[in-house]
């Protein structure tokens, strides 16, 4: 295999997962790769590792280098398992005179792998350290998105070592931004953002402040998961300033589930009145979607209209999945609205307007519901709240 | 006393169970913890705390 040299002696020394479909309950339908660096200096760092069963694939990688034994420095960014899964056999084989993390850090690795006499360096956000003749500044980005989490900055080569953050899940032979279809590209990022990023958006603006005010200049950034930016690292950048704030389009999604139709009937008819009153609708079956994809187009919507039937007097057990999820990524700056048809209790729809309002969405609508099957009058109301919603999502101002 | 929330990892300090590991005895309000006390889960420092 080619090298992939991504600054003077730096070089990527990852692995291609083409076959993850799960991550911890993300669906990862393009795969991913998890991304390592290896810089060649006086001394050798390697920045992060791998899943533990692409630990071979790493020393191979690293061995058409130079030898993995040769490796004097590890550095640990972020103790997720997809990252550190192979550093206990690292340590054993490179037997490394200092690995680099922060405080939480090796309190996390100390508690995944039980090893506490490894050579820890711990390091504090914004220090300093030469690795031999190669400077790094680590800043510690806490919650981002783990207790852990460090950022690496190589001044010098002008290079950005992000972990988690920036990153994708989509598996390429292409390394690089430029080299894959932008909004292919965007689109995985995107997700990335939504389903692991989203709860954490304030202190993701507080890190971009931070790296403004230290004037960090780079060219470059190297995340742990999908391509390096090196054609457009400001476009992702831009991206996670815009997610952060909330900033949001005229889009809405219809999410729902059915048991026999009739709440189907429904959120066509609200889907055809939002569409009609020209919004960007969406509209999603819950059993037919993963809860990770239609998170990911829920980050740039502004609306979200719910629709259950009521069973043992409760919303359907997908509705509970979809919006136990949810209320985890803390969304803001939402409008919802609910809707349902029921047999003869009929709780649905008051359920899920206490679930809007629980994180903090803005009721568009007291909402709709129908006993058995809509009418054609019912249908109408439901086109009518569809506009209804519509206006709201309109009429909607940032603060 | 009021309970304290972490708005980085979502912990709760609660009074009336302090915070042992860092050796903070049951009862102690919040006001009363030393400056340099950190989130016990995330490390967030103590301004990173909002009353719940
Ligand atoms: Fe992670
Ligand atoms: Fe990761
Ligand atoms: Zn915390």
């Amino acid at each position: 295999m080619k090298l992939v040299e991504l600054k003077k002696g730096i070089y990527w020394v990852g692995a291609v997962d083409w076959n993850i479909r799960d991550f911890h309950g993300y669906s990862t339908w393009e795969g991913t790769t998890y991304n390592s660096y290896l810089m060649v200096g006086d001394k050798i760092t390697l920045f992060d590792g791998v899943k533990n069963e692409y630990t071979d694939t790493l020393i191979a990688r690293i061995s058409e280098i130079i030898d993995p034994s040769k490796i004097d420095y590890l550095v640990v960014n972020h103790v997720e398992p997809d990252h550190s899964g192979a550093i206990p056999q690292l340590v054993e084989i490179i037997k490394p005179e200092k690995i680099f993390c922060s405080d939480m850090g090796q309190k996390a690795l100390a508690g995944h792998y039980h090893y506490s006499e490894w050579p820890y360096q711990v390091v504090k956000s914004g220090e300093e350290v030469m690795l031999g003749n190669r400077k790094v500044i680590f800043q510690e980005a806490r919650m981002l998105h783990w207790p852990d989490s460090m950022l690496a900055y190589l001044p010098d080569e002008k290079l950005l070592i992000s972990n988690d953050a920036f990153g994708e899940h989509l598996a390429t032979v292409e390394r690089f931004d430029d080299e894959v279809d932008n909004s292919r590209l965007m689109g995985q990022a995107a997700k990335y953002y939504a389903n692991i990023l989203w709860p954490y958006s304030p202190l993701v603006q507080k890190i971009i402040k931070t790296v403004v005010d230290l004037k960090w200049d780079f060219d470059m950034i190297a995340p742990d998961h999908g391509v390096i930016w090196r054609k457009n690292p400001g476009q992702i950048i831009s991206a996670y300033a815009k997610w952060s704030d909330c900033q949001a389009g005229n889009r809405v999604l219809v999410v729902y589930e059915s048991m026999w139709k009739s709440t189907e009937k429904m959120a066509a008819q609200i889907t055809h009145g939002l569409a009609d009153a020209g919004l960007d609708v969406r509209q999603y079956r819950l059993e037919l979607n993963h809860r990770s994809d239609i998170i990911a187009d829920f980050l740039e919507a502004r609306g979200l209209v719910l629709g259950s039937p009521t069973l043992n007097n409760q919303f359907m057990p997908q509705m509970a999945d979809f919006l136990s999820y949810l209320r985890g990524l803390k969304p803001g700056k939402k409008i919802g609205a609910a809707f349902g048809s029921y047999g003869w209790s009929g709780e649905a729809v008051r359920q899920m307007n206490e679930c809007l309002e629980n994180m903090n969405f803005q009721l568009a609508d007291q909402g709709l519901r129908h006993q058995w099957v809509p009418t054609r009058e019912v249908l109408r109301s439901c086109y009518e709240l569809g506009g209804r919603v519509a206006q709201e999502v309109k009429n909607y101002r940032f603060e | 006393m009021k309970k304290y929330v972490c708005n980085l990892c979502g912990y709760v300090y609660d009074p009336a169970d302090g915070d042992k590991e860092s050796g903070i005895a049951p009862g102690t309000p919040f006001e009363d913890i030393p400056a340099g006390w950190t989130c016990p889960l995330c490390g967030a420092s103590k301004d990173d705390f909002s009353a719940e």
